[in-house]
């Protein structure tokens, strides 16, 4: 007697899986998370206590926790948007590295405009460059199927070493002895803040397109198409969707929301451009969009979640734990989100057969 | 007496809903070609299946040069010298030929020998005529040299007993001669070739001995020599048909819609899919195409719902040449289409049936309110839309992916005609569908007709074809070789037409409804 | 340029190019096996926190080595559970393991950050070779990873090409159903090719701490195992073409550290950039052009699942 473990396709995914299986992601991951605070000699619970207070603890940590979030929102947002197509934009970095360059040289070079021309402007920047940015994969892909995960991937890193090459160059603050960031931007290219925090209103911005997301994917024609390309691309041919040009049209608006989130990091936080402006939020991005199952609102969420751990790593770091703790909880919570997921397609079969 | 290298006993096969092989005695012998004829569902692709390993008969025994077997796989046939070609090639493409040759073969050790390999293999290709250049990739072989290779594959392993499946369909004229060298070849030498075949003309060429099957059964089995063309086509088609099935009504036909004229179409694997098609259809009738499936009745339908591009000749939609027109634009000239590929063409996997019921026109002004959608009227269209043609189900919300596959396939319909199309086309409307489902799509067709549409079917079963069609327009190796009214044509003559026999040799057969 | 400097720089570009290099022929029979493996940077930096952990412990550098090579190989087995016994994305995973890779790395070094190794890698002359002029100092005054990263190179080219494993390792990667077809199990050969990915990118990783640096710090790898990942199409899946690819790519960071010492020229960054660039151009023409014949696997990235056809 032979027992056989047999995966068998649902016709449609597990309701109850859909919300059991990040949860336990999340579980599994805090779990693996302890072993390895357990390695290093720290206390687990102690650990886990003064990261949730570090992050949410008081309204200065909360705010602060906002402010790591809103960039991941906006990025996971522009990642969700191409991954519903089924296109894997990795590019999130690049495209926000772009879009805070843009943003950038508008604040350096027109600076003295009134602060709201300064801002629209450079929120079109920001989008338009990194737009752009993955505009150069949509067409790639769109027309000769060149595979767009390297290539975003690629093109990451060439818009890291460009920001560099401005900011240890032509762009350097002269008093900045050194170091690679550019001059302070005048005052009129702050983005105001909400309230006494340095929360921006790059928060407001992200809440609307998370809106905006929503009612195109849910209610507009586009998002219809775009829900049928990422399906079927034979369905969407007989449908008579042109899938090539939704295919760049999406990888523009993906890379300029990104575009975006590094636009709300110069103006609203730095306030220059410097070299490493982004601590991976590219990435992390990628993580909440898939923890947040490309759906906008609990991208929002997830991002709100994922600031807190990136804050909270920070305060557990000044106890002495390492801040790599966070990117093992980040890491662990993809990875089981990952294994787990194959629970919400398929469905476990046992059954005895006799030996043949 | 000769023992038979193959001796299939009483085989019995059921699939869900189906039986495909009901008590079936066939036997192989050595040294011979031994042509499997039959329709569409006539249980020869299942049988062969059987002998290669692939299922497991319900019913019977099998018994390989004597001996009786029971395969676990093709790996397990395969080492008691069975093997099988399939019409998709198996083979890796970015490698050479004695690559493939080898890829797989155990107890050989580590190393590749390539030279060992090529030897062996050019020694068989030699012995075989089948002319192929070990070292040759791929990739730059053309599709008849391709099938060689498959069968070198499976020399290389030892077959003894080779099955090709509908060998001829992407091969040109000569590539079917050389391989029909081929196969005389080996059988010279001893080995045994089952042909799985529709093709009249070959199988009176190259086979020793012939098998017919018929809905799931033998209808007899003899050697080439004693069997007619006409004996063989009665045998694979012929039966009763009760009158009342046949479409009888004196229709008045309408101006011709649609017209094709000596179309060219390339199909998925290089070949010509269609050659020289040229056909007219009329308003208020239905032209169903007979034939096996294979002979490019789908890269038809494709073709001219603006699927597929017109690689020759012309398509014409009212005296308008729509050849490169794309599919929207045929759309809105009223042409609809229910594809063969019903969730994964015509449905949109895992949307909601909603969603999938507007998938052809959503953008039409009424569904919107401005940008957005307006799901309210949107609702009550595809509501209306299911309850007219009665598709049953829970809620239009869920996926399709619930929907049974007669409703499926009414959904789809429903959706094509509720566009009032001009011409509508639709390719194996009933197949895989209960009776009852399949009667409502009789019914929503024959309606159709009524209101003037045009409509131009692929079917699978000859009974469908006679009770639908007021012309019937056969299908052979990529084309049209005949044309004719319901009323002036029998099984028979179908049959013959289907199995490759040319028109002219038909024509004097007797008008005789049966 | 004086003689001497030149010297000096091709010998370094060599040693810049030696963890690429293992990472690479990782990622590369991975790949060719058709998983995409974007986890090689977490499996070298785990690599090389272990490698240098064990080489700390017990004062041999090829325990280390060993270590390295199983701790790389272990989150290779994860993101192989993932792809194929799990069917899931392989983008996506390939990430977390990165990250994941990347955390636990820091997590374990933390104590060990600034540490000297008392015995890293160190030159071995090959006798008689090394004291060719020129060519001695570049090619013959390497350490053994250096000389262990070609000849892994040159074994995997035999392999692939003069092998069985070798050939069903690039029919999976090209055609998994007709190697299923003929009896090949495309699950086993992708988790070993997977699994020895990650044991090489270990080693990738392991050759940073243990030798290059020698030593360990946060984030040692600064991106090696995207530009490996880079290499890998750059080299068109050729493992001999590989280790070309990895020299010129080591060039261009040796070069470039060379000319931000020398006072930041801002050309450093436009010379990082090449090796980005050009494996794009190499993506696009090899996809727009010559797929077939360059063997891009044509199953790379796509699960294989026997029922769906």
């Amino acid at each position: 007697m032979v027992l056989r473990i047999r995966l068998i396709k649902r016709e449609q995914e597990s309701a109850v899986a859909r919300i059991t299986v990040p949860v336990l992601s999340v579980i599994s991951a805090l779990l693996f998370g302890w072993l390895f605070l357990f390695i290093y000699g720290a206390e687990a619970g102690e650990t886990y206590l003064k990261m949730y207070h570090g992050a949410l603890g008081t309204s200065y940590a909360f705010s602060e926790t906002l402010v790591k979030a809103i960039p991941l929102m906006l990025a996971g947002l522009a990642v969700s948007l191409a991954f519903r197509m089924k296109l894997w934009n990795i590019g999130a970095e690049g495209q926000l590295y772009m879009g805070a360059f843009a943003a950038s040289g508008i604040a350096l070079g027109w600076g003295n405009q009134p602060a709201w021309i300064l801002i629209t402007v450079m929120l079109l920047a920001g989008f338009i460059a990194g737009g752009l940015w993955g505009l150069i994969t949509g067409v790639l892909r769109a027309r000769w199927g060149v595979n767009e995960t390297i290539t975003t991937l690629l093109l990451n890193y060439v818009a890291i070493l460009w920001v560099d090459s401005l900011v240890y160059g032509p762009w350097r603050d002269p008093q900045s002895l050194g170091f690679p960031l550019t001059p302070r931007f005048s005052m009129n290219a702050y983005l105001p803040t909400l309230g006494d925090s340095r929360v921006h209103i790059g928060l407001l911005i992200a809440l609307l397109i998370a809106i905006i997301f929503y009612y195109l994917l849910n209610y507009t024609r586009w998002g219809y198409e775009m829900k049928v390309i990422g399906e079927s691309h034979l369905a969407a041919r007989y449908a008579g969707i042109n899938v090539p040009r939704n295919i760049m049209l999406v990888m523009l608006i993906s890379g300029g929301i990104a575009g975006i989130a590094g636009m709300i990091e110069v103006t609203g936080i730095t306030h220059r451009l410097q070299s490493g402006i982004s601590p991976g939020y590219g990435y992390t991005a990628i993580i909440v969009a898939w923890l947040g199952r490309l759906n906008p609102f609990a991208i929002i969420v997830v991002a709100f979640l994922m600031g807190a751990l990136l804050v909270g790593g920070f305060a557990a770091q000044s106890s002495g734990i390492p801040f790599s703790i966070v990117l093992i909880l980040q890491g662990s919570i993809l990875f089981f989100l990952l294994a787990g997921e194959i629970f919400l397609k398929y469905r476990l079969k046992l059954s005895r057969r006799a030996a043949e | 007496m000769r023992v038979p290298i193959i001796e299939m006993t009483g085989i019995g096969k059921s699939f869900p809903g189906v039986i495909a092989n009901e008590d079936i005695t066939f036997k192989v012998y050595g040294g011979e070609i031994h042509a499997l004829l039959g329709e569409n569902g006539a249980g020869k692709s299942t049988l062969m299946s059987i002998l290669a390993g692939l299922y497991r008969p319900d019913a019977g025994i099998i018994k390989v040069k004597g001996q009786m077997v029971q395969f676990h796989s093709p790996r397990h046939a395969l080492a008691s010298g069975v093997g099988m070609i399939y019409q998709h090639l198996r083979l890796v493409d970015n490698l050479t030929v004695a690559e493939n040759i080898a890829l797989g073969v155990s107890g050989q050790g580590f190393f590749l020998n390539r030279i060992e390999i090529e030897a062996a293999s050019q020694k068989l290709s030699d012995q075989f005529g089948l002319d192929v250049n070990p070292r040759a990739k791929v990739s730059q072989l053309s599709l008849g040299e391709q099938q060689r290779v498959e069968i070198l594959k499976m020399l290389y392993r030892g077959c003894d007993i080779l099955i090709l499946d509908e060998p001829t369909t992407v091969l040109t004229p000569r590539e079917t001669r050389e391989l029909f060298k081929v196969l005389r070849l080996m059988t010279q030498q001893g080995k045994a070739i089952i042909l799985i075949t529709h093709k009249l003309n070959e199988v009176k060429t190259i086979a020793d001995s012939i098998t017919v099957l018929r809905r799931g059964r033998v209808v007899g089995s003899a050697s080439n020599q004693d069997l007619t063309e006409q004996d063989l086509t009665r045998m694979m088609v012929a039966r009763a048909i009760s009158p009342e099935k046949i479409n009888r009504q004196r229709r008045q036909l309408g101006n011709p819609v649609l017209e094709l004229k000596n179309l060219g179409v390339i199909g998925d694997q290089g070949h010509w899919a269609i050659q020289n098609a040229s056909l007219t259809i009329g308003r208020g009738e239905i032209v169903a195409i007979a034939g096996v499936a294979g002979n490019g009745q789908r890269e038809l339908i494709e073709a001219i719902a603006g699927l597929r591009p017109v690689k020759s000749g012309q398509i014409t939609l009212a005296g308008e040449d729509i050849s490169a027109l794309d599919v929207r634009a045929r759309l809105r000239r009223g042409i609809n289409m229910v594809p063969e590929n019903r969730l994964g063409m015509g449905l949109v996997p895992n949307l909601s049936i909603m969603e999938n019921g507007i998938l052809r026109n959503y953008h039409n002004k009424d569904f919107y309110h401005g940008i957005f959608f307006d799901y309210k009227r949107m609702r009550d269209y595809v509501n209306k839309l299911v309850e007219k043609y009665n598709v049953q189900l829970a809620d239009i919300n869920h996926p399709v992916n619930y929907l049974s596959g007669g409703n499926l396939q009414k959904l789809l319909l429903a959706r094509e005609i509720s566009q009032a199309p001009q011409v509508l086309l639709a390719s194996y409307p009933v197949r895989g569908l209960d009776i009852a489902s399949a009667e409502a799509v009789f019914t929503i067709l024959q309606e159709e007709r009524e209101k003037g549409t045009a409509i131009l079917l692929v079917l699978e079963d000859l009974e469908d074809v006679f009770r639908l069609a007021d012309r019937i327009a056969v299908m052979f190796n990529g084309q049209i070789n005949a044309v004719l009214d319901v009323q002036n044509t029998d099984l028979e003559q179908i049959g013959s037409l289907m199995l490759g026999m040319s028109g002219e040799k038909v024509n004097g057969a007797e008008n005789q409804v049966n | 340029m004086e003689m001497s400097i030149l010297i000096a720089f091709l010998a370094a570009t060599i040693v810049a190019g030696t963890s690429i290099l293992l990472a690479a022929l990782g990622e590369l029979i991975a790949e060719r096996s058709g998983i995409l493996n974007l986890g090689v940077e977490g499996m070298m930096l785990v690599g090389a926190v272990t490698g240098f952990l064990m080489a700390i412990k017990t004062g041999n550098h090829w325990y280390g080595l060993l270590a390295a090579m199983l701790a790389g190989g272990l989150l290779a087995a994860l993101h192989a559970f993932i792809c194929v016994t799990m069917r899931g994305n392989q983008v996506v995973s390939g990430l977390a393991l990165t990250i994941l890779g990347t955390g636990i790395s820091g997590v374990v070094g933390k104590a060990y950050q600034g540490v000297p190794l008392s015995n890293p890698f160190k030159a071995v002359h090959i006798p008689g070779l090394a004291d060719i002029p020129v060519l001695g100092p570049i090619l013959f005054r390497q350490d053994a990873l250096v000389y262990c990263s070609i000849l892994i190179a040159i074994i995997i080219w035999y392999v692939f090409y003069r092998s069985r494993w070798g050939l069903s390792i690039r029919a999976v990667g090209q055609n998994p159903a007709a190697a299923d077809a003929v009896g090949i199990s495309v699950s086993r050969v992708r988790y070993c090719c997977t699994i020895l990915g990650g044991v090489l990118a270990g080693m990738g990783g392991a050759y940073l701490s243990l030798a290059y640096a020698p030593s360990w710090q946060e984030n040692m790898t600064a991106g090696r195992g995207w530009i490996a990942v880079a290499l890998v199409i750059f080299a068109l899946w050729n493992p001999l073409r590989a280790i070309m690819g990895a020299y010129l790519f080591g060039g261009v960071e040796a070069l470039t550290f060379r000319l931000q010492i020398i006072g930041i020229s801002i050309s450093s960054f436009y010379l990082a950039m090449l090796p980005y660039l050009l494996t794009i151009l190499v993506l696009a023409l090899v996809t727009i052009r010559l797929r077939q014949e360059t063997g891009t696997p044509a199953a790379l990235g796509l699960a294989y699942d026997r029922e769906e056809r």
